[in-house]
């Protein structure tokens, strides 16, 4: 293919080059600038060397807060004296809350990017389709079913993954199901991720009230997302579970990249749209329900870290997207919980705080753009 | 070559298109045309393989575009349809060069970015290339879609009305870019036109299409007849001789 001056011409193109060139003036010049050197004109996902700049700047400076506030939540306060076991302890004590923190920015950060790719909006996240009220139906289901002893039945490594594959069953066949077929609609799938997020609510409500007073208080310490008292048991194999996910994203990412220009553009460019969609929803839905069995649910934390990579990364890699959303969620989530419970002794009003900050930021977002 | 054989669709029981069974040649521009709701898009976008076939088979290139993995066709035949909304910001050569997708996997090489500036320089957007889209008017817009698809390298490529909200000068521009497409890359460009003589004047074979059936397959010459026109779009036409060739007044 050669598409130059040089080559020869049919008559006729000749003749459209030459009225252009006469309907364009500038069209000379350009003809001259346009340099023969391949190499000064490259594609990239970032566009030219401010963007480059603005984007280390802003993951070193997340970095630098990330790492303050580790530093901070570890040492801060610490009652033992530098060095000894005891400070130690404390310290091993609080890097399981840092885990935590980092596991819950890691899901929710990869699942809400590439569930807004994945779907092409870029303001239904996987926690608005309903995934809080399935979590809470869950907890409210086996208190109601079995009475107090609901409760402890829910605590365990085997129930940790039974209730993480009950959602993940859920979620992976209400999106599939909405997002195939008739219903590829991105309005009618909101309202109906909105109306089974409320049916769950209220089906949760009407068994809370049938419970009596000492299971309703348990069930409501469970029920708050809590970063204070995560179970620490979890961790060893929710790690590596994240881990593994966001990998499997990770490698996925140029596809991602593909599936954000759309259904048609995707299958032009040779996806297997369908399966890759599946697929994604599939990895998504297990990333929430694993945050979501770690901590409780949190509905709006996935959405501002995207939203604040889309801003500050301003580009359609997810290779870039990823790792900026997650600082933004450790960060945000770290420096929440370091001034509420090292300053202000609120420790458990973590995720409340951010779950506020974060609605607020949805609300204005959406009344700033004016449209879905 | 496109050969489609007793290709359906049905939408419901009043809405049927086909059987349509045709052949489109290699090479040159085939446009098709006809009346609202005759089909033309359901057909691209089936041999596109955007849409699901009722019934039938549709082959491009000797290569059945249902059961040819998507990646396989992605290399042969490359489709544009009208609406294109994206949620990422995007600059020109970036949507370009995502039309190198079906080749890099998203690794573009500098074989890749060859490709991807001869298709920007083709459409005249070089000195946008570094442009978001959202900073482009519709018409360089429009050309920046079809630099994707070219990029793509592909032999065949189908446009659904291309022409589709631009104006006179954006119109005839983009019809000269698919014609020499065509004759100097050497694409067979399969497109979707409203306008008669548009499709009159650029391509060389026209396809009518009228309730789901193919009525009429030929050259313009043959086609530009006062009572074939009459007959696809069911409204008295005239054929008189212009200055560049037949001219159908219809009003």
């Amino acid at each position: 293919m050669s598409v130059r001056t040089d080559t020869p011409v049919p008559p006729e193109a000749a003749e459209d080059r030459a009225a252009r060139e006469l309907s364009s003036p500038t069209r000379e010049v350009t003809d001259q600038t346009q340099s023969p050197s391949p190499a000064g004109r490259r594609s990239g996902a970032l566009t030219d060397r401010k963007h480059l700049r603005n984007y280390v700047l802003i993951m070193t400076l997340l970095g630098v807060l990330a790492i303050g506030f580790t530093l901070a939540i570890m040492t801060y306060n610490n009652p033992a004296e530098f060095g000894t076991r005891g400070w130690w302890l404390i310290v091993g004590m609080r890097r399981d809350s840092l885990l935590t923190i980092a596991v819950v920015a890691l899901c929710h950060a990869m699942a809400t990017i590439a569930f807004q790719t994945a779907v092409n909006n870029r303001i239904i996240t996987p926690g608005i389709m309903g995934f809080g009220s399935l979590y809470t139906a869950i907890q409210t289901g086996f208190v109601y079913v079995f009475g107090m002893a609901g409760v402890t039945m829910l605590v365990g490594v085997s129930q940790f993954f039974l209730q993480m594959a009950v959602m993940m069953l859920l979620a992976t066949m209400l999106y599939t199901w909405l997002l195939s077929g008739r219903f590829s609609n991105i309005h009618i799938m909101l309202l109906v991720g909105v109306v089974i997020g409320g049916t769950l609510g209220s089906l949760s409500t009407f068994m809370q009230r049938t419970l009596t007073p000492s299971e309703f208080d348990v069930l409501t310490a469970r029920l708050f997302g809590n970063i204070s008292n995560a179970r620490t048991e979890y961790l060893p194999y929710a790690i590596p579970i994240a881990l593994a996910v966001t990998a499997l994203l990770w490698f996925r990412a140029s596809t991602l990249n593909v599936l954000a220009l759309g259904k048609t553009a995707a299958l032009n460019l040779g996806l297997n749209y369908k399966r890759e969609l599946i697929v994604i929803l599939a990895l998504v839905s297990m990333l929430i329900s694993m945050a979501t069995a770690l901590v409780g649910p949190m509905m709006f934390l996935g959405f501002l870290t995207a939203i604040l990579a889309y801003q500050f990364a301003d580009t359609y890699s997810h290779r870039l997207l990823f790792p900026m959303g997650f600082l933004f969620g450790y960060t945000i989530l770290a420096g929440s919980y370091f001034v509420l419970r090292h300053l202000w002794d609120a420790g458990g009003a973590v995720t409340v705080i951010v779950e506020l900050i974060g609605g607020v930021v949805f609300l204005i977002f959406i009344l700033r753009k004016g449209r879905l | 070559m496109i050969t489609l054989t007793d290709v359906k669709k049905d939408y419901s029981d009043k809405v049927k298109i086909g059987p349509v069974s045709v052949e489109i040649t290699k090479g040159g521009v085939t446009a098709l045309v006809g009346p609202n709701g005759a089909g033309k898009s359901t057909i691209l976008t089936m041999v596109g393989r955007l849409l699901d076939i009722d019934s039938g088979t549709i082959e491009v290139a000797g290569h059945d575009v249902v059961n040819t993995p998507s990646k396989v066709i992605a290399k042969i035949l490359s489709v544009l349809r009208q609406e294109n909304h994206f949620v990422t910001r995007l600059t020109v050569r970036q949507l370009v060069g995502f039309g190198r997708f079906p080749h890099s996997k998203g690794r573009l090489t500098l074989g890749d970015e060859k490709y991807i500036s001869e298709a920007i320089d083709f459409l005249d957007l070089t000195d946008l290339e570094n442009r978001y889209l959202d900073q482009l008017s519709g018409g360089q817009r429009q050309r920046a879609y079809v630099a994707m698809v070219l990029a793509q390298n592909t032999d065949y490529v189908l446009l659904d009305e291309p022409l589709n909200n631009l104006d006179m000068q954006h119109a005839v521009a983009m019809m000269k870019q698919l014609r020499r497409a065509a004759d100097e890359l050497g694409r067979t460009v399969v497109i979707v036109l409203h306008d008669i003589n548009f499709a009159a004047h650029y391509s060389d074979k026209i396809l009518a299409m009228k309730d789901g059936q193919v009525v009429e397959h030929g050259t313009p010459e043959q086609i530009m007849q006062d009572e074939v026109l009459t007959r696809i779009f069911t409204t008295d036409v005239q054929v008189i001789q212009g200055p560049n060739g037949p001219l159908a007044v219809y009003y």
